[in-house]
């Protein structure tokens, strides 16, 4: 995010920055009296939290047998690093944060353009649709998804019966493949329309008269996607790809929900959740959050070096 | 586009267009309704509507058996969730007058921190606080909620609320301190009502957020003293140890979607620019 400059900014205290007038010093003073305690509140809530997670983190500490806490240094990572149910967790996640944002971003996209170039009588009520998934609890979503799958209540056996694979006892969260197809529908369906709102959003940016243009020198539709489209929202796209991987990364309610880790379809979120509350290993679990925060601080970095996000422009900052 | 010139099949393909997104977005929906609606017996058919249509999981969930996880989840779903959202967007309309209309150093500062706390992983909260509220007895309370549901709203308030605060005409500001009035009685008199609409989408984008948090829900709260719906719903047990808890719990994700789809209804244009200015300049 860069600094907004002087267009924006309350004239003659940004021209001048030093020496400082009074009221730019006052100017100043009120600034962080307003936005202070929001600055403070969410380090409280975050860092403070994090930090204490790294601290416990290094101690052997179970909540069942207080007086046996002691240093370890960084044992609790080793443990945790080199035990198989970790990476087997990294790597659930990994493959349902991908192919999730794979398939969103190609359906959003569908979905932004369809918004986009919708009927103006049939606009407003797609986009009320279309929030309907986006608003509705998670934990809701995984429900219906979990129950239309399920052997005993489900819908969707008799209704695909005639699909190869499918039959009347295709018992879907019995085994790791079928389990974790389901999740990810569940998934999508519940998170593809903020994907598309966002891109709809980019969609607009995109000046008509590149388009027409293009048109007039005889671009295919296909050509001027690649070409016109695409190249003029990357921004957006790159946005919200980045905020979608992230919070795919997290997933945690479906797989609570659906399958409880079973079948070998545990992510990280819900190892964390297994050793601090179920298990009440503190010091285990705590390593594993401070590892998963690593994860996503990685993503994030590799998002902005390696796709060169530019969150100012996103932000409408010129 | 120019509707007029469009021919009677394009159009056609426009709505066929249409109703797929709309089925996509709402099937789920619908099947979680007519779920809600069935009989214990008539679950196992494999069909996706009731055979006969029944209010006993409703009755169930609001009067009978599972009143008691229902009713007092709900309660505490709507205090925790309306608590969080006042506060944050009391805190965020401050922060995001200033970053909007101030200046002053560390403005960039706040946005990057309401970004990286935006994208904090939940559960890496959690564990230190699960030991944290048992020490201090915040474990299973209502502020023992509230508190962490900041970390969840607080950083979108700031962000949509600053964007909308940039398109407020601010040389009415200027006018009015032209006028004599202090920088506070500027902020107060003629921003707040032009914030107002903002401010209030500010508020429903939020209370979702807050409203669908589970990870929170289920790590800190044991009982129905503090826990959530989300979280209650993973708790729901049958009648009996053999029948499962499937129609009360099609039951009451209905009944805790119909406040989020009447909202939807009515403010949609509102969420959608709140939704998308945060992030991309609509």
């Amino acid at each position: 995010m860069s600094v907004t400059e002087a267009p924006d900014s309350v004239g003659s205290a940004a021209a001048q920055p030093a020496p400082a007038t009074d009221r730019a010093r006052a100017e100043r003073r009120l600034g962080w009296y307003l936005a202070g305690p929001a600055f403070v509140v969410m380090l409280l809530v975050t860092a403070y939290p994090i930090a204490q997670a790294f601290y416990e983190s290094l101690f052997k500490f179970r909540l069942t047998d207080p007086d046996a806490r002691e240093f370890n240094w960084l044992n609790n990572y080793l443990v945790v690093l080199s035990d198989g149910v970790w990476w087997q967790a990294v790597g659930v996640t990994v493959l349902i944060t991908v192919i999730t944002v794979a398939i969103e971003a190609i359906l959003g996209f569908a979905l932004a353009l369809v918004m986009h170039r919708a009927l103006t009588t049939l606009r407003p009520i797609l986009r009320t649709a279309i929030l309907v998934p986006y608003a509705i609890i998670t934990v809701v979503s995984a429900f219906a998804w979990f129950y239309a799958f399920d052997i005993n209540s489900g819908f969707v056996n008799s209704w695909f019966g005639w699909l190869p694979g499918i039959s009347e006892n295709t018992n879907w969260f019995g085994e790791f493949g079928t389990s974790v197809t389901v999740i990810i529908a569940s998934e999508i369906w519940k998170t593809t329309p903020f994907i598309s709102l966002l891109l709809l959003a980019g969609l607009a940016q995109v000046p008509e008269e590149l388009q027409e243009a293009a048109k007039v020198d005889g671009a295919t539709w296909w050509q001027r996607m690649y070409k016109v489209t695409i190249p003029n929202m990357k921004a957006a796209i790159m946005v919200a790809l980045l905020f979608r991987t992230l919070d795919a990364f997290r997933i945690f309610d479906n797989v609570f929900i659906m399958t409880q880790g079973a079948n070998d379809t545990e992510v990280v979120s819900f190892l964390a959740y297994r050793q601090t509350i179920s298990r009440l290993e503190i010091g285990l679990g705590s390593a594993v959050s401070v590892l998963l925060f690593l994860c996503v601080v990685l993503i994030s970095f590799l998002f902005i070096k390696l796709f060169k996000v530019d969150l100012a422009s996103a932000r409408g900052e010129r | 586009m120019d509707e007029g010139q469009l021919s009677r099949g394009t159009k056609a393909w426009w709505w066929v267009a249409g109703v797929v997104v709309i089925v996509y977005a709402l099937f789920p929906v619908a099947w979680i309704v007519s779920l809600s609606f069935k009989t214990a017996s008539d679950l196992g058919t494999g069909q996706f509507l009731p055979t006969t249509w029944v209010w006993d999981n409703y009755d169930n969930i609001l009067r009978g058996d599972a009143q008691d996880l229902f009713l007092s989840s709900l309660r505490n779903s709507i205090g925790i969730s309306l608590i969080a959202t006042f506060i944050s967007v009391v805190l965020a309309t401050f922060a995001a007058y200033a970053i909007a209309r101030l200046d002053f150093p560390g403005k960039r500062l706040i946005l990057t921190t309401a970004l990286a706390v935006a994208i904090f992983p939940v559960i890496s909260i959690v564990t230190p606080l699960f030991n944290l509220w048992r020490n201090i007895g915040l474990y299973d309370t209502w502020p023992g909620l509230i508190i962490p549901y900041l970390s969840l709203t607080l950083p979108i308030s700031i962000w949509t609320l600053s964007a909308f605060f940039r398109q407020i005409p601010w040389e009415l500001e200027q006018a009015a301190q032209v006028d004599g009035a202090t920088t506070w009685q500027a902020f107060r008199k003629v921003i707040v009502p032009l914030a107002t609409p903002g401010v209030f989408t500010t508020a429903i984008i939020s209370f979702f957020i807050a409203w669908n948090d589970f990870v929170y829900g289920i790590s800190l709260t044991s009982t129905d003293a503090a826990r959530p719906v989300p979280a209650a719903l993973a708790f729901f047990t049958g009648a009996s140890q053999f029948e499962e808890p499937t129609g009360p719990i099609a039951a009451a994700a209905v009944v805790v979607t119909i406040p989020v789809v009447v909202l939807v209804l009515l403010f949609q244009r509102r969420i959608v620019s709140g939704l998308t200015q945060g992030a991309v300049k609509g």
